[in-house]
């Protein structure tokens, strides 16, 4: 694809932010202590990467689809973990807003997220209730002017440090599968809102990931958000944003996998010359970059439908999440072998790529989910 | 306060190889960037354009349309308006041709306080563009500012910076003030600030529009002429002495008695 001089010039400001904000010291000690540090996320915010699409009455950037790719990208080729921070305001947190907010809530939620003031968590997963996201068993029930909510989110990306969380939960028992549900905002600091402790992750170390637990939550019906019962198309369409998001961090993750394959290839010498000599090594990498390529493709293409609402945007994202997710895996995968045992060891930076992209295939719909939405749009 | 930034695109020297072969640069496919130095010019004038309300900031450029996208980006910092003089008169000019052509311009801008620029171009690297400009507009010029102490009613309070130290120079304004790195770190753009650079117009204005005639500009009123461009050949391996210091002091002076080097 050849990008407008706008796009080049976001993809400049990114990159520049990535090499100079993202050094190996800092991604290092984020690692290590399993802390980002609030002033980095200061910086991002206000370079405007919490908010890329979000309106401009509303905080954010007023800029479009293509350019939140090329933001995740370009970030997630030095630090996937970065990019989980910038993905979330975005997407899982600012997408539900957006699709159905009224405007005093996105006047009181959706400018601060925007911005980074504040933290807004997305908690659909249940324990019982993952790919399956229809068997949700959390329930609201109305009580006068508020609903009373049970229940417990599962796998929630950023709970541990979220000001407010969107819940979805059943207000209507006698609706089978996905209908009944709505969605809310909760203020994580209600009385009966408790997160579990942060989960032990194989990789993205830096966002804390748990639990949200929900007693008796009483939340005012001004937070109920979109219509009662209509919760679940929420959901699904902010997934439908969340997966160009998640394909657009796979190419960028994946380039910089590529990037530490090619360079390794080139240094490291075997039987008197360097590996990248050897067809067996070259060819690889010839496979990795066309593959990568064919991904950056997908995932463009995915955001420019979804940009124009064209109806094919959404199993356009699907083949991009689907695809990104899956070649990013690969592409990590044979740069470490290109590494040998280096490959192997922490000091080594595929090491962490090769940890960090095993969850892209997994969250935010599972390869096997977007082979059911592209198959099923085909064949509906 | 009126401020005029000039900026010039470059070749990202970092990014350009040596052709092996022939030991020329290879500039092909070289990105091209806002030169470093003329970013620190911007940046400060966007820091005094926030400390003094009212303080407007122009960029100037002189170079082919391409350069219109250095123009952007200096928008998305922050700058509020941005002209561009590009002309084929203006091509081949030399130093002294191009700060003839930056004088006019910033003249149809109608002057200003302060005109900010980079210490020199990564390209060129002379450094005249600036205190040439400078002359031709009857400013006092200090060159390698490091920092600004004080804006005055009529004169800048400014630390020029030397090899060993650094003087403190009060100038007269208008003036004109070139920057060193050390001046500040430039600020990134914002996702914002690019989308409304591109809601901007930025002004072309070729040599009529700055009343030069043809004859004033470029290789025609360039007194320099490149011959010939050539990269040195490498230096050889150098020769390490051994033995004690006395045989070595000896056998050096004897080396460079040979070569009449003494």
């Amino acid at each position: 694809m050849i990008f407008s001089e706008k796009h080049e010039l976001i993809r400049k400001l990114t990159r520049d932010f990535a090499e100079k904000e993202l050094t190996r010291d800092i991604l290092d000690e984020i690692e290590e202590t399993g802390v980002y540090p609030p002033e980095l996320l200061a910086k991002m915010g206000k370079a405007g990467f919490f908010g890329v699409k979000t309106p401009l009455k509303y905080g954010g950037q007023g800029s479009d689809y293509l350019s939140y790719a090329i933001v995740l990208e370009e970030l997630g080729r030095v630090s996937a973990v970065t990019d989980i921070w910038v993905s979330a305001p975005n997407s899982l947190g600012g997408g539900p807003l957006m699709l159905a907010g009224t405007e005093e809530q996105l006047e009181k939620y959706l400018r601060p997220v925007a911005t980074g003031e504040k933290i807004m968590a997305f908690a659909l997963t249940e324990p019982g209730a993952g790919s399956d996201a229809g068997g949700t068993t959390t329930t609201a029930v109305k009580d006068g002017d508020y609903y009373v909510l049970n229940g417990r989110k599962t796998f929630i990306t950023t709970a541990p440090v979220a000001d407010w969380s969107i819940v979805y939960a059943k207000t209507d028992l006698a609706q089978k599968g996905s209908r009944g549900i709505s969605a809310f905002i909760v203020d994580m600091k209600l009385p009966g809102v408790s997160c579990g402790k942060a989960e032990h992750k194989m990789g993205i170390i830096g966002c804390p990931t748990s639990d949200i637990i929900l007693e008796d939550v009483r939340v005012h019906k001004s937070d109920l958000l979109g219509e009662e019962n209509r919760g679940f198309q929420n959901a699904m369409k902010t997934l439908d944003i969340g997966r160009i998001g998640v394909a657009a961090m796979s190419i960028g993750v994946a380039q910089g996998a590529l990037d530490e394959a090619i360079k390794y290839a080139k240094e490291r010498k075997q039987f008197g010359r360097r590996i990248a000599d050897f067809q067996a090594i070259s060819f690889m990498i010839a496979d990795m970059a066309t593959k990568l390529q064919a991904a950056k493709e997908l995932v463009y293409r995915a955001a420019q439908l979804k940009e124009v609402g064209d109806s094919e945007a959404g199993t356009a994202a699907s083949m991009a999440k689907y695809y990104a997710t899956e070649i990013c895996n690969e592409i990590a995968g044979k740069a470490v072998q290109i590494h040998g045992g280096y490959g192997y060891i922490k000091e080594y930076r595929v090491e962490r790529i090769y940890r960090d992209c095993r969850v892209f295939t997994i969250f935010e719909g599972t390869s096997q989910v977007q082979q059911m939405v592209i198959a099923g749009n085909l064949l509906k | 306060m009126k401020i005029i930034v000039c900026a010039k695109q470059v070749p990202d020297t970092n990014e350009v190889k040596i052709d092996p072969v022939k030991g020329t640069l290879i500039r092909e496919g070289v990105p091209s960037i806002l030169n470093p130095d003329d970013a620190n010019a911007l940046e400060e004038a966007l820091a005094l354009k926030e400390k003094y309300p009212g303080t407007t900031v122009s960029v100037i450029s002189m170079g082919p349309p391409q350069a219109n996208y250095m123009l952007r980006e200096c928008l998305a910092l922050g700058a509020d308006d941005a002209y561009l003089l590009s002309s084929r008169a203006f091509g081949g000019a030399d130093t002294c041709a191009t700060s003839t052509t930056i004088a006019a311009g910033i003249r149809k801008l109608g002057g200003c306080d302060i005109i900010l620029a980079g210490r020199q171009a990564i390209d060129g690297d002379t450094a005249q563009v600036g205190p040439q400009t400078a002359q031709r507009l009857g400013f006092p010029s200090v060159t390698y500012v490091q920092k600004i102490r004080e804006i005055k009613e009529k004169s800048v309070v400014v630390e020029r910076q030397l090899e060993d130290g650094y003087e403190v120079i009060e100038v007269q304004i208008p003036c004109l003030l070139t920057a060193v790195k050390e001046l500040n770190e430039p600020r990134y753009m914002s996702v914002k600030s690019i989308e409304d650079a591109y809601k901007k117009e930025i002004t072309v204005w070729g040599e009529s529009d700055v009343s030069l005639a043809p004859e004033d500009c470029g290789l025609k009123a360039s007194p320099t002429q490149v011959f010939r461009s050539f990269t040195p050949p490498p230096k050889g391996r150098g020769e390490m002495l051994s033995g004690t210091v006395p045989e070595m002091a000896s056998a050096l002076i004897a080396k460079l008695t040979e070569k009449h080097a003494l």
